[in-house]
Parts: structure tokens; sequence; C-alpha cells
């Protein structure tokens, strides 16, 4: 137990952590609003549609992969959806059916075209998100759905408690899909033998062929699991907005990926942990939620983004880098 | 002994990626003839492919660069912004109204300093990449995170508008009927497919691209030309900056950034592979024209925009997948 | 002994080129046996036969355990106690050591058992007696700790046969031993074991047959212990090579490079020695002696803690290694794929590259004829069989490969020339071609410094020896005053 404690004090998720916590503390005092359940619940409302992305995309970088294009998956799964859900009566059941449906179809075909192009895989699903967005700004002609049923407008929220001032506490499906893409998440790359397929396959693609690994099976498992949470988010998403518009997701793809990234997954694949994923977000998340309390204009929050994203990024290459000396001097002087 | 030397690759063989790309020209040319004649190969639709090809021409260029040394450049549509801001604030706020000396020193001014404001963009991405050894996807969507915060943070989102004539004819006026704008990508794109062929620069790039510590070891300095290869691709996007302030006479924190991906798209079409080392000049600009030819015959055939977007997208994968199959069926 | 494995008239051709024809192979229970060869021999087509990965011939028979098995198939030779380490090992350095060794129980769809993987993988490390924290990860371990773990995925997927494809090429002495002690500890537990190797002094110890492949052919099989280097080198390539000690006269030729009392933290220690013109100095030493870390200091690419460097008597402080090719000093490094030569580039713009600067002309342009020249003088030169400068350098063979590596440096016009490992990889038959030009340079008026760990190369191609230990020059040696036993003694001590 001592031995894992030490073992994870030394990880970037232990570092991530230690700043995530001194950040709210010091929010917690120099700011009247942070340190409670009411900015809580917010903060989990609003970033429950980038959280799920993350919990997808940091699969699909474990297994050594980058998926641009799903931003324009999640934008037709909740257009379709949506559309489907208006004309007929086709209920919850129906409704995330397609949205999963049509979200994990498109991740299968960019795993397809990522396997046998054999080209980079940040390449293939660059082109697909043009093709995937472009096609649907030209069949939609672009136009909003302004009406969503009312049971999905309304649905699935729930008042537990009640604050001093008798606002309500909500209990939502943002929350719900929130926590539950990270359990699925983990479930599927710690306790399932292929999500440890997957994380091999990251590690060393020669070596999984070798050991008779399927590449495009666990491929099409990590796009296709991007796809269905992008079809699970899309709603999740669709329901906070109450409107669904076809390009009001596009152009987040890399917020997303920034905050896996920051959560120590890394763009040559096998790395990457659903805890460093959450303490990415939340790093980000907290910190755009710090500025706006602490009265900086929201005007700044993207260039205080962009310092933090880059010292971190800049401190976890150090980092490896050390690493990697510290390793070749053992090497070197072990005879 | 045939062909020695880089040069006769530039000039005598096309290569097969060229070879590909003329023979897909030539065959959107008949396909888009039949279907449009007149309405597409006139002087007025040819002069508005050759306004509005420079823009992406630029900033690809601007993206190719990077990419030959095995990296990418995220930060080059905000680069172009920001330093179409602050050449945009010093135009609204120094130029006086009237022509003069000052009139005309501080337009130059304008210019440089979001040459030079570009040039340090670049820099700052090259020192991080180099000597942190930061990977530059992610060192440049830092810094497109952080300068586009900046050029937000300072305008509030707002535009800046309403230039001098000189700036406003860049964009829109032309010199013996060709747009100046297209004049510009030629004197860009002639002199830097030069240097990445015949320059000892050039060559140093491709080597890098391919493996960056053999090229250390056979003494090349490769540090220092990883912070060459951000400045110049800062340096290009301002450019582009230039270009779309000038044309749209307004600067904003958030013009071009639909192009992004786009440049990335042309120059993988254009044969500059992803994974750097190997590209030249003349396919990232078939690329370009069979892009602009698509955008350009599309909107003729009254389709959205958007469906240009997707077919952009389907012609690179198209390419990639003819390509993969002959590798398959020639084995 | 029962026989294990039995192959007989095993026959295999790509394309138009015979890889391997009508070879016979029997590995009994429990026996080390060598197969050796050189590249292109045929060796690695064997394995690819034997572990179900190509299918022979018509007429050739594979019989395991006295049983005939038609269609082998990966999964099938795995499950038949087949096992292949491959040279890069084939492990997954983001998992840790269990899971690494129990990888086969991650195969399908099912909840990970974490425990049986802990279990799986202490019951294979207790089997052979090795002991590595199984859960620490891969890629925190040494090459030859790595090497450990491969073993014991082998032994976890019950191995009745394990082969081993270079397995000494990157482990120091000690290792190698602990490696041969691991070995016989197999052999005791009825495991077979085939190393593939063409370097194969340290595993003939312990072996007790050899077959050598040339050309897709079975020279034979024969006895360890009847075995000596050269008669192996004579089957594996067809000719016998004999080389003439090397006794030059120095006397009167200047110092080239004197280095006092050199120092590094880690990596070596108060080295002093000399080089003179058209001296061909050789250095020897085991894999972490410091020798490769001593080249890079003169090299420019590390810098020493204490001591000097002086090049023709100018004291030299080195900060990078572009000043230590402007003065004059070229460095051959052992790692000719990631490091010598850019293998997707052109032959020509890797030989160009170091003197790029050189070659400027008008406008700061590179200068299309300079540059021709050079690179066609130096094809001519170094002989370097070549169809089209502009073919990636990847399409030559390893011999072809190093002389481009060698056209490159001498390209930069060096008055000292550092050789590591410059033979690594390339055939017998071509490593000779090579010595030859060192030679003729050393003639010329070049000082060599030759790096190896082969030591007959130091031997009879070097004009004086020079072994390093632990960081530190234990012994200097004149190659007529030696013999090689001596010196491989020495080299172990």
């Amino acid at each position: 137990m001592r031995n894992a404690l030490r073992r994870f004090g030394r990880t970037h998720e232990a570092r991530l952590l230690l700043v995530t916590v001194a950040l709210m503390i010091f929010l917690s005092f120099a700011t009247k609003n942070f340190f409670t359940i009411q900015n809580a619940l917010d903060l989990l409302t609003s970033y429950a549609f980038p959280g799920m992305m993350a919990a997808g995309l940091v699969v699909v970088l474990v297994a050594g992969g980058l998926d641009i294009s799903f931003t324009a998956v999640a934008s037709i799964a909740q257009y379709l959806a949506v559309l489907a859900a208006n004309h007929y009566g086709i209920g919850w059941l129906g409704l995330f059916g397609i949205a999963l449906a049509v979200g994990t179809a498109l991740g299968l075909l960019n795993a397809l075209l990522v396997t046998g192009l054999r080209i980079a895989s940040i390449i293939v699903t660059i082109a697909m998100l043009n093709v995937y967005y472009g096609l649907l700004m030209f069949v939609t002609g672009g136009d909003t759905i302004n009406s969503l049923p009312d049971w999905f407008a309304n649905g699935l929220s729930w008042v537990v408690a009640f604050d001093s001032h008798q606002n309500p506490y909500i209990l939502n499906m943002q929350m719900i899909g929130l926590v539950l893409a990270f359990i699925m998440t983990w479930l599927l790359l710690n306790r399932t033998s292929v999500g440890r397929q997957l994380r091999a396959l990251g590690g060393n693609p020669e070596a999984a062929k070798r050991v008779g690994f399927n590449v495009l099976r666990l491929n099409m498992v990590a796009y296709g699991y991007m796809g269905f949470m992008a079809g699970l988010a899309s709603l999740v998403q669709a329901q906070v907005a109450q409107t669904v518009m076809p390009n009001a997701l596009v152009g987040r793809e890399l917020d997303v990926l920034a905050a896996v990234v920051l959560g120590g997954a890394s763009l040559f694949g096998g790395v990457g942990t659903v805890l460093g994923t959450i303490l990415g977000l939340a790093l980000l998340a907290i910190l755009q939620n710090g500025l706006i309390l602490l009265g900086v204009a929201s005007f700044w929050t993207e260039c205080f983004t962009g310092i933090v994203f880059l010292v971190a990024v800049s401190t976890i290459a150090w980092e490896r880098r050390r690493q990697r000396l510290a390793i070749r001097r053992v090497i070197g002087t072990a005879a | 002994m045939s062909a020695l030397g880089p040069f006769n690759r530039a000039t005598a063989r096309l290569g097969p990626v060229n070879r590909r790309l003329i023979l897909l020209l030539v065959a959107l040319v008949i396909v888009f003839g039949l279907l449009l004649g007149h309405r597409l190969f006139n002087a007025a639709s040819l002069r508005s492919m050759a306004y509005q090809l420079p823009e992406l021409g630029i900033l690809s260029l601007a993206m190719m660069i990077p990419l030959l040394s095995g990296g990418l450049d995220l930060s080059i549509i905000a680069t172009a912004d920001l330093s179409a801001l602050a050449m945009a604030w010093i135009l609204t706020h120094m130029v006086p109204a009237h022509p003069g000396f000052a009139w005309v020193a501080w337009q130059v001014a304008a210019i440089v300093a979001g040459l030079v404001l570009a040039a340090i963009v670049g820099m700052l991405n090259g020192l991080i990449i180099a000597y942190l050894e930061v990977s530059p996807i992610l060192t440049t969507l830092g810094m497109m995170t952080l300068i586009k915060g900046i050029s937000i943070g300072l305008t509030h989102g707002g535009v800046l508008s309403g230039f001098p004539a000189p700036i406003v004819f860049i964009g829109n006026g032309d010199l013996w009927g060709v747009p100046i704008v297209l004049l510009i990508f030629v004197a860009l794109a002639i002199p830097v497919g030069i240097m990445l062929t015949r320059s000892p620069f050039g060559q140093v790039l491709n080597m890098l691209g391919s493996n960056e510590a053999a090229t250390r070891y056979s003494g090349v300095d490769t540090r220092r030309a990883l912070v060459k290869v951000y400045i110049l691709s800062g340096v290009l996007a301002s450019v582009a900056g230039v270009v779309m302030m000038a044309r749209f006479n307004s600067a904003n924190a958030a013009y071009g950034e639909s192009y992004l991906l786009v440049t990335i798209l042309a120059a993988v079409l254009g044969g500059i592979s992803p994974s750097g080392g190997f590209g030249k000049v003349t396919g990232l600009v078939f690329a370009l024209v069979i892009l602009q030819l698509i955008s350009t015959a599309f909107n003729l055939l009254n389709f959205s925009q958007f469906l240009t977007l997707a077919i952009w997208g389907a012609t690179l994968i198209l390419v990639a997948g003819v390509t993969r199959l002959r590798e398959h069926f020639l084995r | 002994m029962p026989k294990f494995l039995e192959m007989t008239g095993i026959s295999k051709q790509f394309g138009g080129v015979r890889a391997l024809s009508d070879v016979d192979l029997d590995i009994a229970a429990g026996e080390v046996h060598c197969l050796a060869g050189e590249n292109g021999s045929g060796k690695s087509t064997l394995i690819k036969i034997i572990s179900g990965v190509q299918p022979p011939e018509p007429g050739g028979r594979i019989m395991i355990d006295g049983h005939e098995v038609s269609g082998l198939t990966p999964a099938e030779s795995i499950r038949r106690g087949i096992q292949v380490i491959y040279q890069d090992l084939s492990l997954f350095p983001n998992l840790t050591v269990a899971e690494n060794i129990a990888v086969e129980r991650h195969h399908g769809l099912h909840a990970v058992n974490w425990s049986a993987i802990r279990d799986t993988a202490q019951a294979a490390m207790q089997r052979v007696g090795v002991s590595i924290d199984p859960q620490s990860f891969v890629a925190d371990l040494s090459i030859a700790q790595r090497q450990l773990v491969a073993i014991c995925r082998a032994i976890a997927n019950d191995a009745r046969l394990v082969i081993m494809d270079e397995p000494t090429a990157s482990l120091t002495r000690h290792e190698v031993d602990a490696l041969l002690a691991l070995t016989l500890e197999l052999k005791r537990r009825g495991v077979a074991v085939v190393f593939v190797s063409h370097r194969l002094d340290e595993v003939l110890e312990i072996a007790e047959r050899v077959t050598v492949l040339r050309n897709g052919e079975k020279k034979g099989t024969f006895e360890a212990r009847d075995m000596t280097d050269r008669r192996l080198v004579e089957l594996m390539t067809g000719k016998s090579f004999n080389y003439e000690l090397s006794e030059t006269d120095l006397s009167a030729a200047p110092v080239v490079l004197a280095v006092r009392n050199l120092s590094r933290a880690g990596d070596y220690d108060d080295i002093s020695f000399e080089v003179k013109a058209g001296e061909i100095l050789g250095i020897t030493g085991r894999l972490g002696s410091g020798r490769t870390e001593l080249a890079l200091s003169l090299f420019g690419m590390s810098p020493p803690d204490h001591g000097e460097i002086r090049i023709k008597d100018r004291p030299l402080q080195l900060s990078s290694n572009r000043e230590a090719i402007a003065n004059g000093i070229a460095y051959v490094s052992e790692d000719r794929l990631s490091l010598g030569l850019i293998m997707e580039q052109p032959i020509s713009s890797n030989i160009a590259l170091p003197v790029l600067e050189r070659l400027r002309g008008p406008f700061g342009l590179v200068q299309a004829g300079r540059w021709r020249e050079t690179v066609r003088r130096w094809i001519a030169d170094l002989g370097i069989k070549v169809s089209d400068p502009e073919n990636p350098v990847r399409t030559l063979s390893g011999g072809n490969q190093q002389r481009v590596v060698l056209a490159k440096w001498l390209a930069t016009e060096p008055s000292l020339l550092i050789l590591d490992s410059p033979t690594v990889g390339v055939d017998i038959g071509a490593k000779d071609g090579i010595y030859q030009i060192v030679r003729d340079l050393a003639a010329s008026g070049l000082a060599v410094i030759m790096i190896s760990d082969e030591i007959p190369e130091v031997l009879y191609h070097a004009d004086r020896i020079l072994i390093m230990q632990e960081g530190r020059i234990a012994g200097e040696y004149l190659p007529h005053q030696v013999t090689e036993a001596a010196l491989r003694q020495a080299v172990d001590a």
C-alpha cells in the first residue's frame, strides 16, 4: 500500500492533483462563490459535454491513435436523433438508440479508414471532420432545430435538496452522463482484456501484432467507443443548449484534446489514464470558472488557458526527458 | 549516372505525386468543363479564383514548412489574426488622414510591426519545440490558444476596420489584370520552392523531418533549424494576415479559423508527407488549384460551400485510398 | 535424447529468389543449438517457417514431438510450445512486467483477472530464477532485464523450444553470463534453446550443436566443441580470411590527437592516449565500458568534466559536434540505422549533409555542379554499388550503407576518423572491403580510432590496442605481442 502510494506520488496525475487542489484552496478563500455546492453542480453540468468527449478521446490516444472528427460526429448524431424524436414518438430508448448508433457507426468508419489507408490518424480524421461536417451543413442547410420534445427538454432531472435560500440542488442528466462516461472508460481500460490490448497496441504496435492482437478490431473498438461517447455526449449537450445547431460543436475538438493531453495522455500512444483525464479537465474547468469568479473579464479566459496549457506540456516534456536520461545512465552503468 | 542532386527532382522529374495530381486536375477540368462550360472558364470566374486562392495558399505554405520538418503549426491562423490586429491598430490609430511622408511611413511601419510580431510568436514556438522538446502539436496548440486569447482579450472580440487606400488596394486591386494577392502568393511560393530544393536550409529541413537525431549527428544545428522553421511559418502566416485584413478591410481575432485544418488537408493532398521529410511546393500548388477549382465550380453549380468542404475532405481520402490500392496491387 | 523438432526438405522461394533450398534441421528436447549464417542466408526464413508465419513449399515436412504437423499457423506453433524472442524483444514498455509476461491472458474479450496475471508472472519468474518487481513498468528496465522478461513470457507460454534472435548483441559480459546461466536452467528443465546469431563466440561455450546456413543452403550441423571462430566464418562465407598482423612504422609520424586525463562522471575516468597520423588505434571493451561515451566526447557531443583534448597540438574545448567537424574530427556512429544515416532519404543527400555549407554558392544556394561532383567522387572512391544516387539509402546492402557513412564523413576532409563498431550488421565478405578502405585511409595519413567489441577486428586491423574497463584504460597492447585469447581475457577480467 505504501509502495503503491509512493509510486503514485511520482506520477503526472499526482502533480496534477496537487496543482488542482492548490487552485481550489486558493479560489475557496479568494472568492465567495467558488466553494459552494451550487457552483460545483453548475461546473459539472456545463463541462459534461467536453468531459464525456474526453472520456472517449483518451481511449483513442491510449490505443495510439488520434481523432479530430468527434465534434462533427456528435453534431450528426444529435441532429438525426432529435429530428427523429420530433417527428416520431420514439421515446427515450429510440432517441438514445439513434444517437448512439449513428455515433458508433461513424466511429467505426473512421477506424476502417485509419487502419486501411495507413496514413496518420490525425490526417484521416481531419479529412473526415470536413466530410461529416460539410455533409451535415449541406443537407440541413444549417437550420437549427429550436424545439425539442418536452419530455426530453425537461427530462431526467431531479431536485434532491434545497440550500438555505430555498434554491434547489438539481441532479441532472449531464451529471449522470459524465459520471457514467468516466466509469465506463475506466472499466474498459482497466478491467477488460480488450482495454489492456488497446494499451498494448498503443505502446508497441509491432509487438501487438506479433502477440496476435487484431489491429483492425482494436481500432474499431477505440474509434467506435469514441463515436459512442460522441453520440451520448451530443444528447447531453442538446439538453443543456435546448436547441440543436449543426454548427455549435465543430471547432471545440482541439479544446477537448488539450484537456486530455493536460491529463497526461501521450500523442505517441500507450499512455493515459481516466484519473488524469478527469484532473486535466477539472484543472481547465476550475481555472476558467475561477477567473470569472475573480472578476477577470471573460475575454481573457482563453489567454490564461493557453498559458496554463503551455506550462503544463513543457513540464511534462521536461520531466519525461529527465527520466529518459536517468534510465540511459542506469543502463549505461549496469556493468 | 542520371539525375544527381536534388535539383533535377524539382524540374526534370514530376514525381508520382504530381503526376497523380495533374491527372486529377485534368479530370476535374474535363468534368466541370462539360457541366459548366463557359460559366466556369471565363475571365470573371478565373479572376475570382485568383482572388480566393492566395489566402489558403499562403497559409498552406506556412503549414507546409513545419510539416516538412516533421512537425505541425496549429497556431498559424491565430498568428495571422494577431499580427493583422496589430497592423490594423497602427493603421487605424497612427496613420494621418492625408497622404504624405508620415502617411506612407506609418503604413510601412504597421506591416513591419505585424511581421516582427509574428516572427516573435514563431520563435517562441520554435524555442519550446527545439529546446524543451515539447511535441509540435501541443506547443502550437497551446500557442494558438494563448495568442488567440490575447487577441480576444485586447479587442474584446471586436473588429478593427477602415484602412488607408493602399492597404485596401493590396487586397482588392490588380496589376495588369492580375490580382495583387495572387502576385504576393507567387512571390512567396517561388522563393520558398527554391529555398526548399536548392538551399542548404531546405536540404536540412527534409533530412531533419526524416530523422532529427541522425541530422544532428551529421553536424547540423537542428535546434537552430527548428527555430527558423517556426519563425518562417509565423512570418508566412502574418503575410496571410495582411492579405485577409486587406481583402475584408478589417481585422478580428477569429478570421479564417475554418482554414486551419484545411491547410493540413491541402498540404497532405499536395504530397507533403505528414510524417515529414518529403514534399514539394509544386505539389502544394497543384493541390490548391484542385481545391479552388472544386470550390468555384460548386459555387457556380449553386451547391453550398459546405458541400465543397465535404468534397475537399473526401478528395484526400480518395487520393490516399487510390495510392494505397495501387501499392497493394503492385506488390 | 528424443527429438522435439524435426524438419526435412524445407524449401522456400520469394518472387524469383530462393530463400531456402532443401534444408533439414532437428532439435532435441533440452538441447542448446546455434543457428549461424550471414544476412540473407535464410536464417530468418527458417524461423518464420518454424513459427508458422510462412508455410514451407510442398515436400517439406515438420515433425513436432514425433507427430507430423501440416499447415502450421502461428497460433498452432505457440500452442505446441515454440516461442520466438525477436531482437527487439516485442515487449510493451507501457505495461507492467507481470502483464508482459502473462500477455496471453489478455486475448479475447473478458474481465481482467489481475491476481491470475500476477500468479502466472510470478510462477514463470520462479521457474527460471528471475526476480524483477512484477509491478514495475518495462520502460524502466535495463535491456538485460527486458530480455529476462521476454524469456519469462516464453516460459509462461509453456515453451518447449525458445528461439532467440541475436540475444547478446546489446548485453554487457556480466549480462551475457546471466543469460547463459538462465539458458542452462532452461535446458535442465527440458526446454530447447536455439540461438540465432552471426557472432557466436559467447554462446558456443554452452551450445551442443551448430547448424550453418549459407545462401539458403545448409552447410551442415556440427558439434559445437569442435567448432572454432575461423572455421565458422569459413562455413558461413565460403571464403577464408587470413589477416596479417599490422606492423607500421609510425615513429616519425606527427601526433594528431592527444588526450590527457579526460574524465566524465559516470562514463569514463582519467583517460590519456595519443593517436598519430597514419595510425589505426583499436579500442575495445564491453558495452558499458565507456568506449562509446569517450568517442562522443571526442566528437563534441558530451563535454568531459576534466582533462584536455589536443588536435595537432592545439587544445580544443568542444561544445558541439559542429566544432569537432570544423577541427577535422569525424565520427561514424555504432548505430547506423538511427544515427549514422537517414534511411528514407537519397544517398546523395546523405553524403552531402555534413558539407552543405561548403557547397554554398551565389545567393547562398547549393551549387549543383559541386554537389554532383562531391557525390560522384565519393561513390567512385569508395566503390559504393549504386544504381541511382537519388534512391533512398535504405535500398542498399549493409556493407554499402556503411560505405555511404564513410563517404559522408570523408567528404568533411577529417584528420581524425573515429569508427564506432564499423562492421556491425555488415556481412563478413563486405567487412573485408571496409577494412581495406580503413587501411588505405590510414596509409594516406589519416589518424583512425577503431572502437569495436569484436576482438579479432582490433587485433588484425589496428596498429595498437587499448582495452577499456569500467570507464578506465585497463591495458595497452601491440598486435604482434599478444594473442586473441589473452586479449579476450583482458577484456573480460
